[in-house]
């Protein structure tokens, strides 16, 4: 009798021990899965179906997020979780985490070439209501009859300037140029007078260089491989579409000759030249220090786009007045290059998990309805994410406030072409990446420019090969 | 008793099993499974036989390059921290005052993660190299002994408490016989205390080897492989290639798989090479 107890109580306590391992070993999982921002909402409460899980993209505006998700909660009911991915990782963080069994319902891609590898998991949009919303619908990811990806934020890019700055260089006695404001640099000649008879005042001006580091470690080389070179491919694929789509072009574009290179080491050999950091030591520097001594007034200028208002205000000491904060294009000495705007387009593609449940996409759906349409979710929009939303329910009076998206929409309103975002048609990571590299390699001085190109017109080749054509 | 713990026992094993299992077993033969085939997501994929494994020497060289630089820090960084942490042992054993201190000390920077670790040795390395223009990323012989003092300072005071464990288990008896029959110093070391730590040499020299071989976190944290992958070791390269470009997520999985072959194979043959010096005490 004492026997069969003894046992039934071990099998008990043993039992006891192994569901308290799994359930810690769950609740483990759980935790990491939703560790990187968004505070792990308590999983209790709320049924299955109705959750959204929303991987973000944007790590500069993550706590926006965490905000949006407790007033969503509080008002539907519906669990929002919005994990962020850091800096650079997004693709690396979607491919896990679509492989769980709670995968993102919405995450987003970056243009055709983003589609191209998701295709499997993108929910064809074209029947949803935030389609109906979309102003210009040239601007989605389509494929055939179906819609697949929603742009939810334009934005630009060029030459951020401190006009403070120019301002107190245009007022010196002995500037050499015959200018009187920033506002009358057309093109890349005039720009580069103004920038070196700067560099050569530098001390008059209290600044350590006109430009701000070019950054150029590891994941901080997107500014150059990236943004600057949208220009000269901007131009080549142009001129070879005739009236055709200049993205179309890039994308059935086999090969390049990179016919303006010439143009992208102009305005590059400018940064570096006219920094405030000498180019042996750029490896070190990130995109957060470049902005940082933008903000700090220790340069005049920074490339980079509307979205860095946020890194700019936020860096403590900012000496930067909403007011002082101007664009300029990006000018690399083309022809015509006066009635050439800033570089204006999205690589933010909302998707749907076409993978969820019918209840969970539709949770998706409804979410971002919310957020671009009902008045308190466009009170985020436009106010704290300060998105340019390309969506019809915003009114002019909601447009963002932040001094550069409102540079953004000026320009775009001015008689200026605007440059189209190119590089969505770049072939793969591992294409910029090899740029990057080339480009650092050739501000150390240890490749020619003419080894640059020659590497870029390569890697295009062999990665447009390697990775099939997206068009 | 025996009985019931027979009885018993798969009950008592399983947690474990299980946690080895889903962990372990699982994500292994998945892997295998995996370099086979083409895919984006793991639970999502397509077999094509060996074309990852063809793919990882024709598309390009990467991997030969990052081996081989593997290959070279291994050598040197296996060398340097064993020679140094074995002279730290036989400092702090030789009753030197503030022993336990010191080796608190040299033993600390082992308790740090490999990223951070990898970003203050950045912050130093770089401040170092200011005065000559230049960073980590300006030549690639700057991030190899960059990644060479990184290991060594970390690994260094691990090697040094296991040496320390291995000099202490030496009978007295020993060293003063051969006091008595007139041995030198030098003579003692290497017909006494050498044989005596061969297992302790043993232990250091394998996590030493596995360590720099396998080493990844540092990798990405101090130079990410800057200029131009020249400095890409093969975890940062199988890295690379998995997330790089979409459809090459298979062959940075062959890659992984060609990994482990190699470092398996290089973990027993280090192994049988030093057990058969070990002697008894």
């Amino acid at each position: 009798m004492l026997v069969p107890m003894k046992h039934a109580s071990r099998v008990l306590l043993s039992a006891l021990l192994l569901a308290g391992l799994l359930a810690s070993c769950g609740r483990g999982g759980g935790d990491s899965s939703s560790s990187s921002s968004a505070g792990s909402p308590a999983s209790s409460g709320g049924t299955k179906g109705a959750s959204v899980y929303y991987l973000n993209f944007k790590p500069e505006i993550a706590s926006v997020y965490e905000e949006i998700a407790k007033e969503y909660e509080a008002e539907t009911g519906v669990r929002l979780q919005v994990v962020t991915a850091a800096s650079g990782t997004y693709e690396q963080t979607l491919k896990s985490e679509i492989a769980k069994a709670d995968a993102p319902t919405i995450f987003q891609i970056n243009g055709p070439v983003g589609y191209e590898a998701w295709k499997d998991y993108c929910l064809d949009l074209s029947g949803s209501e935030l389609y109906s919303h979309l102003t210009d619908k040239s601007l989605a990811v389509t494929s055939g009859d179906g819609v697949y990806g929603i742009p939810y934020v334009v934005e630009g890019y060029g030459i951020i300037y401190n006009n403070e700055i120019m301002d107190r260089y245009f007022a010196l006695p002995d500037k050499a140029v015959s200018i009187e404001s920033a506002k009358e640099i057309h093109g890349f000649p005039m720009l580069r007078e103004v920038v070196e008879d700067m560099t050569a005042k530098k001390e008059a001006l209290g600044i350590d260089g006109v430009f701000a580091s070019t950054s150029m470690s590891a994941g901080n080389q997107w500014r150059w491989q990236t943004h600057l070179a949208n220009l000269p491919l901007y131009y080549e694929f142009r001129e070879s579409a005739g009236e055709g789509d200049v993205i179309l072009e890039g994308l059935s574009a086999q090969e390049i000759a990179f016919t303006y290179a010439e143009n992208f080491q102009n305005l590059f050999d400018l940064y570096l030249q006219n920094s405030t950091t000498a180019p042996g030591l750029l490896g070190g520097k990130s995109v957060a220090d470049s902005m940082a001594e933008f903000a700090l007034g220790r340069c005049a200028m920074v490339q980079n786009g509307n979205w860095a208002w946020s890194e700019i205000s936020g860096v403590e000491g900012n000496t930067v007045g909403e007011e002082d904060i101007k664009f300029m294009p990006l000018y690399t000495g083309m022809e015509g290059e006066e009635a050439q705007g800033l570089c204006i387009g999205t690589e933010n593609y909302l998707a749907v998990n076409a993978k969820a449940s019918p209840e969970q996409q539709k949770a998706a759906l409804d979410f971002l309805t919310w957020l671009f349409t009902s008045s308190k979710g466009k009170s985020y929009v436009s106010g704290p994410l300060g998105f340019i939303a390309p969506f019809d329910t915003f009114s002019d009076e909601e447009k963002p406030a932040d001094p550069l998206a409102r540079e953004v929409l000026d320009w775009m309103e001015r008689d200026v072409q605007s440059v189209v975002w190119t590089f969505a048609a770049f072939p793969s990571e591992d294409f910029k990446n090899d740029f990057g590299d080339a480009l650092l390699e050739y501000a150390q001085g240890s490749k020619t420019f003419d080894e640059v190109k020659e590497i870029v017109v390569r890697s295009w080749k062999s990665e447009r090969e390697k990775t099939g054509a997206a068009a | 008793m025996q009985k019931s713990l027979r009885k018993y026992f798969p009950l008592f094993v399983l947690p474990t099993l299980a946690a080895f299992g889903i962990a372990f077993l699982v994500p292994f033969f998945m892997g295998l499974y995996l370099s086979f085939t083409r895919f984006t997501v793991v639970t999502d994929a397509r077999f094509v036989g060996l074309e990852n494994y063809v793919e990882i020497f024709t598309s390009n060289a990467d991997f030969l390059r990052a081996l081989w630089f593997t290959v070279r820090f291994t050598v040197v960084s296996v060398v340097t921290i064993n020679l140094l942490g074995f002279l730290l042992a036989l400092l702090l054993t030789s009753g030197i005052p503030g022993t336990n201190l010191f080796r608190t000390v040299f033993f600390m920077p082992n308790l740090i993660g490999g990223i951070v670790l990898g970003y203050i040795w950045q912050l130093i390395l770089n401040g170092a190299l200011y005065p000559f223009g230049v960073t980590l990323t300006s030549n690639a012989r700057y991030g190899f002994w960059g990644l060479v003092v990184l290991m060594n300072w970390q690994l260094t005071g691990y090697m040094m408490i296991i040496y320390i464990a291995g000099l202490q288990n030496i009978p007295d008896e020993l060293s003063e016989a051969a006091n008595i029959d007139g041995a030198t110093g030098l003579q003692r070391l290497w017909h006494i205390t050498l044989p005596m730590v061969m297992p302790s040499i043993t232990i250091c020299t394998f996590l030493t080897l596995t360590n720099s071989f396998k080493l990844f976190d540092q990798n990405l944290a101090l130079t990410s492989g800057a200029p131009s992958k020249q400095t890409a070791m093969l975890a940062l390269d199988i890295y690379n290639t998995f997330y790089g470009k979409p459809g090459f997520e298979g062959v940075g999985q062959a890659k992984a798989v060609l990994f482990f072959l190699m470092v398996g194979l290089i973990a027993f043959l280090q192994l049988l090479l030093t057990r058969r010096k070990e002697v008894e005490g």
